[in-house]
This record gives C-alpha cells, structure tokens and sequence, in this order.
C-alpha cells in the first residue's frame, strides 16, 4: 500500500491517519520538510488555514511543498487545507498565502461562523452518499473548467462544489475525517 | 455532476465537538482587545479568548467578573478571521444566551468569572454554540460532558502564571482514566458513583481510555516549556491567558508558544523557540493565593 502523509503542524491530524491507516496506507506524519521524500501522497488537515500557514512557513516546510505539489504530488485538502491549494482566497487576511495549485476562489467561513456548521448527506461521484461535516466550512465560489466536481451541495443558494480534483490536486470543503466512513480517502489513495 | 439538496442539521454533537477537534494542536488566547487579537493571529493562533480582564487583573482586581462587553467582542469578531470565543460565568444562562446572539464560536463556562449559580451549571445541550467547559478531575469532566460540554480543559490555577495546578489536573484525570480501564463491569457502577459520574459516560470512557471530547489544558501556561509540558502530559492544545500579553514581549512569546505547541516533543525545536525570549509573566506560588479560583465549579 502506498506511503501518504498527513501534514501534522496542527488540526485533527489523528482523524485523518485513523481513515488512511484503516483502508491500509503507510502513514507518515508530516512536520519537517524531509519527511515529505517517498511519499505517494499528502493529506493537509482541517484545522485553522492561518495558524497552519503561519506554521507551515516556521517550520520550513512551505517551499519543499509548493515544489513538490507543482512537480505533481498527489495532495488532499479538507477544510482549511482546501483552504491552503486554492488560487484565490476571499474573505482571508490581507496577507494570507496559499499555494494556488487549486483553480477554485473559496471564502473561508463561507457557510458562516461555528451556529451555521452542519452536517448533511453529500452524493459523490462514483461512490453515493457520505456524510458531509461542515465547520466554519469554506465555500468554493467558483472554479475553471480544469476543475472536476465530483460532489456539490445546495446550501439554499445554489450549487456550489463540495469536492473537486484538478489533476493531482483534491480540495473537500467538509471533513470526511470525522466519520467512520473512509471512502472519500479511499477514492484519493486509489489514485495513488 | 452530483449534487445535494439534502437537508442539513446544526448543532449536533459531531458538528460541536467537530470546532474543538479543529482547535487541536494549536493555541487559544486571552485577548482584552483587537489590537491582542491581531497579533494573537499574526502569531498563530487557532482561537481567541475575548475578555475584559486577562485572570490575573482578575485576580489583583478582586470584585465581581461578569460577561465581557459584547461591543468588545464584536471589534474582535471584525479584527480576526480565526475563532473568537468569550467567557460566561457558571450558571449564567443569559450570558450565554446573549454570546450566542453575538455569533461567538465557542462559550467557555469559566470559573475565572465569579459564579452565578452556586448549584447548576448551564444546561449546555439546549446552545447551537458548543461550550468549553473546566474540569480538575475525571468525575468534573464527565459532569460536564453530561450537561452537553464538548471541550474539556484542565483549569490549572488562572492568572498565576504557575503551571502547577494544570499539571495536576491532568494527572488526575489521566490516573483516573487509566482506573477505569483497568476495572472490571461491576466495578463500574461503584467507580462512578465515586467519580459522581454519569454511569453510561463512565462506562463509555472505560472502554474507549479516553474523554468523548477533546482536552485542552487551561491555567498558568507561561512558557514554550510549560507548554510542552503539558501536550506531553496528555492535553491536545493549551489556552494561554496572562502568559502572553503579561509577559515582556507578547509578540516573540505567542509566536514561540505556537512552535512549542505544534514540535512539543522535539527538544531541539523547543530549545531553540525558548532562547532569547525575555520575562515570561510575573508567577504566584498557588499555596499563598487567597481565591483558588479551580475550586469554582464543581
């Protein structure tokens, strides 16, 4: 079974290894830039996108990501790693970075501050319903036609992606970390 | 394409105790206005904590704490893009009620406050926003839990800048947790009724060793070492209250303070974060104080 990371700077780091190790991947958690050699893929965790980009440049692991992400490396993103592939950020800091890998403008808080988070069911492409966790949940408000959608959810204002891949790049707005069902990370490491 | 047009719940347990699971291995901290909160966030953190008075003003103030100004934590609300969560006091309902109105992200039921109920906590499971409540044992956590808490700090001793209390704490609940795993069925009911604990939560943590929610550590958190400390002692993340902005340059101490938390078992890491840093807080030795405020709550 392939070798995939899970960026461990800060977030629910433990979900993500718990459903990766449960469908038979090597796990690796990632804090200092060597530790991303021989990996087949990467996991960027929900947690807060500003606390991990901070972390991310303290720890010197930003630059050996963005090469590698650019040299294809294989990375999933939930919440606020979506967050951190996508090429526009709205509703962010003044100077919050992203490695842009991700053709999609998300807003952070999208769907609102921590009384709006929900749960809902999301239908996914090739797989059928899962359960989607939205925290303080960004919302992609729009995306090039590189951008496959492979879930969309209709939040009483239209259809807006849930789950996308734009070649080597995944990008979920919900966690799928935080229920039992792993077919979300299945589906990723299968294209390992 | 798919898509969804089904229906969606808030407040459930998962989504609630979804934010704290988010919080993990970052830093929470105390903010008296948006100017703190700025750098609070320019440094890392993953929440802050809008208050009027970090706990120890609280402490050298003396009187009656109450809820912050809701304009206060509004101005924070603009200033930062992170969680913003504010205190109410234990048993006070309609502080609650109110910080729910303002859209706050978390409540912590805080014995930092003076309490308003000497009695009940606040029945936490009728909030859409989720609580952080203290606790000094097990048997407190599950108390707390069972009222619809889903966050759990140790208290430590607020505003003393002595790590001690924390450390206790934590121990505590981390023996009390190893107890009950170790104890057969029957034991269980007599182990809760010890803990003045709810059984089905009792017998709940004995099988799965570990709360149904998050813990944090909470009080006398001063340094990047008191930090490791306690991450390594058990807690997932630390709220920081006096120890930055009472320290002498709250800027390189946020800062070092996140790097502890995110490389706490890296001894090289931590001595490099803990180099050069200035005074940390003026500490209190806990056995003088006249109010143990973690004796608040029960």
């Amino acid at each position: 079974m392939p070798r995939v990371g899970v960026l461990a700077l800060q977030g629910d780091v433990r979900e993500h290894v718990a459903r990766l190790e449960e469908i038979g991947a090597e796990v690796v958690r990632v804090r200092h830039v060597e530790q991303l050699d021989g990996l087949a893929g990467l996991v960027l965790p929900g947690g807060e996108s500003t606390a991990i980009a901070h972390l991310l440049t303290t720890s010197g692991v930003r630059s050996g990501l963005d090469e590698k992400i650019r040299h294809g490396l294989p990375v999933l993103g939930t919440c606020a790693g979506l967050i951190l592939l996508s090429r526009h950020v709205l509703g962010g800091r003044d100077d919050q970075w992203s490695f842009g890998a991700l053709d999609v403008s998300v807003r952070r808080n999208g769907y609102g501050r921590q009384i709006a988070s929900f749960e809902t069911v999301i239908e996914v492409k090739g797989i059928g319903p899962v359960p989607g966790v939205f925290i303080r949940a960004p919302k992609i408000e729009s995306w090039t036609e590189e951008v496959e959608v492979l879930a969309s959810h209709d939040h009483g204002d239209g259809d807006h992606p849930v789950l996308v891949r734009q070649a080597n790049v995944w990008g979920c707005s919900f966690h799928p970390e935080l229920t039992s069902d792993a077919r979300v990370h299945r589906l990723f490491v299968d294209t390992l | 394409m798919s898509s969804s047009h089904n229906p969606s719940t808030v407040g459930s347990a998962l989504v609630k105790r979804g934010l704290a699971d988010m919080l993990r291995g970052g830093v929470i901290m105390d903010v008296v206005n948006p100017e703190q909160a700025k750098i609070a966030e320019d440094a890392g953190a993953v929440a802050v904590m809008a208050l009027e008075r970090v706990p120890s003003d609280i402490r050298r103030d003396g009187g009656v704490a109450r809820m912050s100004d809701p304009q206060m934590i509004q101005e924070i609300q603009a200033m930062v893009t992170i969680p913003v969560m504010a205190k109410a006091r234990i048993g006070h309902f309609a502080e609650a009620q109110i910080l729910q109105a303002l859209d706050v992200d978390y409540i912590d039921e805080s014995e930092v406050l003076t309490p308003a109920d000497e009695e009940n906590h606040i029945d936490k499971w009728g909030f859409t926003v989720p609580f952080v409540c203290g606790a000094t044992n097990l048997g407190e956590a599950l108390r707390r839990i069972g009222e619809g808490a889903c966050l759990i700090r140790s208290k430590g001793e607020a505003g003393t800048g002595n790590v001690v209390e924390a450390v206790r704490h934590l121990r505590t609940i981390n023996a009390q947790l190893r107890r009950l795993q170790s104890a057969d069925a029957a034991e269980l009911f007599a182990l809760a009724k010890d803990l003045q604990a709810p059984l089905a939560l009792v017998q709940e943590v004995a099988s799965t060793g570990k709360l149904p929610v998050p813990l944090f550590c909470a009080g006398g958190i001063s340094t990047p070492a008191d930090a490791s400390l306690v991450l390594q002692l058990g807690a997932e993340s630390v709220f920081v209250g006096s120890g930055i902005f009472k320290s002498e340059d709250p800027v390189r101490m946020a800062r070092a303070i996140v790097e502890a938390t995110t490389h706490f078992d890296e001894a090289s890491v931590l001595a490099k974060v803990s180099t050069g840093l200035g005074a940390a807080m003026p500490g209190a030795e806990t056995s003088t104080l006249e109010v143990r405020l973690a004796e608040r709550g029960w």
